[in-house]
């Protein structure tokens, strides 16, 4: 129990950590914000005179959560690639900290920063619809559900992403973006997954994303319950509990091998 | 295992390195060759070939509590190979590495909770304050942000930083003052083993005195096992009682500093000083960098 709390209080060092940095980066933060209002409203302006309301709904949605699902592999990649450039890696990996509670606390921050920025840009999408987006008819309490949910299978895949920056922090960023490339193809963030092909369809079924975004979408286009979407909610826990163990794993095997030949020194 | 029980088994040094080697292997790449057909300069193009550098050559050490180790050796050389191995970054190709009797390999987590480094870059999150620098390395620790600040500050204030600049980024700091501050990240924890990798490199004679001077009283009030690999002949011998010279990997001399100068004959009548038994025994100044 004691342990617990200790290992509790130190992945809050991560958290702590991040919010300082992006902090004293505040002015990027802006520019990035401003980002991801563009691209959301770039997405959702396809719909608009061409489809109904849900169907501009149904794209701005896609829009922010592959904007969640960016946000949160790229941070949880960055913690590694930025301490690595300013060679602070090789402090944190002397610190007598188990490896889960370091990976834990740069997820949590990915978790709780993505959901900040998603949520401010939701909040600002009605401005700019108008009629549209009518959020009146959500069922918040669905959406909040689901998120908690995903985020489990969420860190499990930004366990496995990390690996790549620690052993490159030069290509190590390009590679995490293939995987957000392969989740954006698979998991129907602007389409449904039945116009993949066939052979494709399968890749869609393991990825957390796509079962994400049918209970987010349920949740704000038809008001979905917990209880109606509990099929989908449960999948979500199942690939979260086998991708939480496998992305440690990985990690696992990535720091041996950057211990053995020497990957963990000052880059950049 | 209680530390009585390891004893039976054998003497416990703070630090034990036994036969220590490590390799590193990287890509050789061959100059193409003329007269070639296309598809054998393109062969040749992708044939990449190994090569393996041995950075680390069957050293062996062992530091009682108290004692300051130095380590003397060019750039390149492998000290920092070596401090690293010590302090879990690096896994050993061969030997064994204990710290108060525990395998650095086996028991790493046991063996970072009393150990920490101090390295020749600084290295901090440079848009970050040295007090938010300090307070994220000593919630790694499990020390309070308040605890952390409390003793950082104490601790930069005999190393002579001005407290003042605390909340400054570390960015706008001189290297000197930078190189306090990561000083002050290593005792933080209050390590029974410190690895002072180079501490004072480039520092100014000033800031190099404060952190020297530091040293020793960290040795007298504490008690610690030291590990101090340096250029810095004039600061080995102040302040180390054993010292190792190191060349291509391998420890070629190891003593007192007065058992080291014994082994060169004195120049003109004038007795042979550290440097001139470096020179002696490396054929090289400390200043020259090994391939």
């Amino acid at each position: 129990m004691l342990n617990l709390v200790r290992e509790t209080v130190v992945s809050y060092a991560f958290i702590e950590r991040n919010f300082n940095l992006l902090k004293r980066y505040l002015s990027w933060e802006i520019l990035f914000f401003s980002y991801s209002i563009v691209n959301a409203l770039t997405i959702g302006l396809i719909m608009v005179g061409r489809g109904s309301s849900d169907d501009v709904l149904y794209l701005v949605i896609g829009a922010l959560i592959w904007g969640f699902l960016s946000i949160m592999m790229r941070e949880v990649s960055d913690a590694i690639t930025w301490e690595r450039w300013e060679g602070t890696i090789e402090y944190t990996f002397m610190a007598p900290i188990h490896r889960i509670t370091h990976l834990v606390g740069s997820c949590l921050f990915a978790i709780l920063y993505g959901l900040l920025r998603t949520g401010l840009v939701l909040a600002i999408m009605p401005l700019f619809f108008g009629e549209h987006i009518n959020l009146g008819r959500a069922n918040w309490f669905t959406m909040a559900i689901t998120v908690t949910v995903s985020s489990l299978s969420f860190i499990g895949i930004g366990l496995m992403a990390a690996i790549f920056p620690l052993l490159s922090p030069e290509k190590g960023q390009a590679a995490t973006g293939i995987i957000q490339s392969l989740l954006l193809l698979i998991s129907g963030i602007y389409y449904e997954i039945e116009v993949l092909p066939e052979w494709l369809q399968p890749l869609s079924w393991i990825s957390p994303a796509t079962y994400t975004l049918k209970s987010i979408r349920a949740a704000m286009l038809e008001n979905a319950s917990v209880e109606s979407q509990a099929g989908n909610l449960f999948l979500l826990l199942i690939i979260g509990i086998v991708l939480i163990p496998l992305g440690f794993w990985v990690f696992h095997l990535g720091e041996k091998y950057a211990k053995r030949v020497g990957r963990l020194k000052r880059s950049g | 295992m209680s530390i009585e029980e390891k004893e039976v088994e054998q003497p416990i040094h703070g630090l034990s390195v036994r036969e220590v080697t490590k390799d590193f292997h990287r890509t050789k790449r061959t100059k193409l060759a003329e007269n070639l057909h296309f598809y054998q300069r393109l062969r040749q193009f992708f044939k990449r070939e190994k090569e393996t550098i041995r950075a680390v050559d069957n050293i062996s050490l062992e530091v009682g509590i108290g004692e300051i180790y130095g380590i003397l050796g060019a750039n390149g050389s492998g000290k920092s190979t070596l401090i690293r191995c010590i302090s879990t970054l690096l896994l050993p190709d061969a030997g064994s590495i204990h710290v108060f009797g525990d395998n650095v390999v086996t028991e790493s987590l046991k063996v970072r909770q009393v150990m920490n480094r101090v390295s020749v870059e600084a290295s901090f999150f440079k848009r970050l304050s040295s007090t938010e620098n300090l307070i994220y390395a000593a919630r790694l620790y499990g020390i309070s942000a308040e605890a952390a600040e409390k003793k950082a500050r104490e601790i930069l204030e005999r190393l002579g930083f001005n407290a003042a600049r605390m909340d400054e980024e570390m960015e706008n700091l001189s290297r000197g003052m930078q190189q306090k501050v990561a000083i002050a990240r290593a005792l933080l924890t209050s390590p029974m083993l410190l690895l002072l990798d180079e501490p004072t490199t480039g520092l100014d004679p000033k800031s190099k005195r404060d952190v020297q001077a530091f040293i020793e009283d960290i040795r007298r009030e504490r008690h610690a096992v030291i590990v101090l690999t340096t250029h810095d002949m004039a600061e080995a011998e102040r302040l180390c009682d054993k010292i190792a010279i190191i060349d291509k990997g391998r420890f070629i001399a190891e003593g007192t500093v007065q058992e080291l100068i014994a082994r060169v004959p004195s120049l003109n009548g004038a007795p042979a000083t550290l440097e001139d038994v470096f020179i002696a025994l490396t054929g090289k100044d400390i200043g020259d960098e090994e391939e």
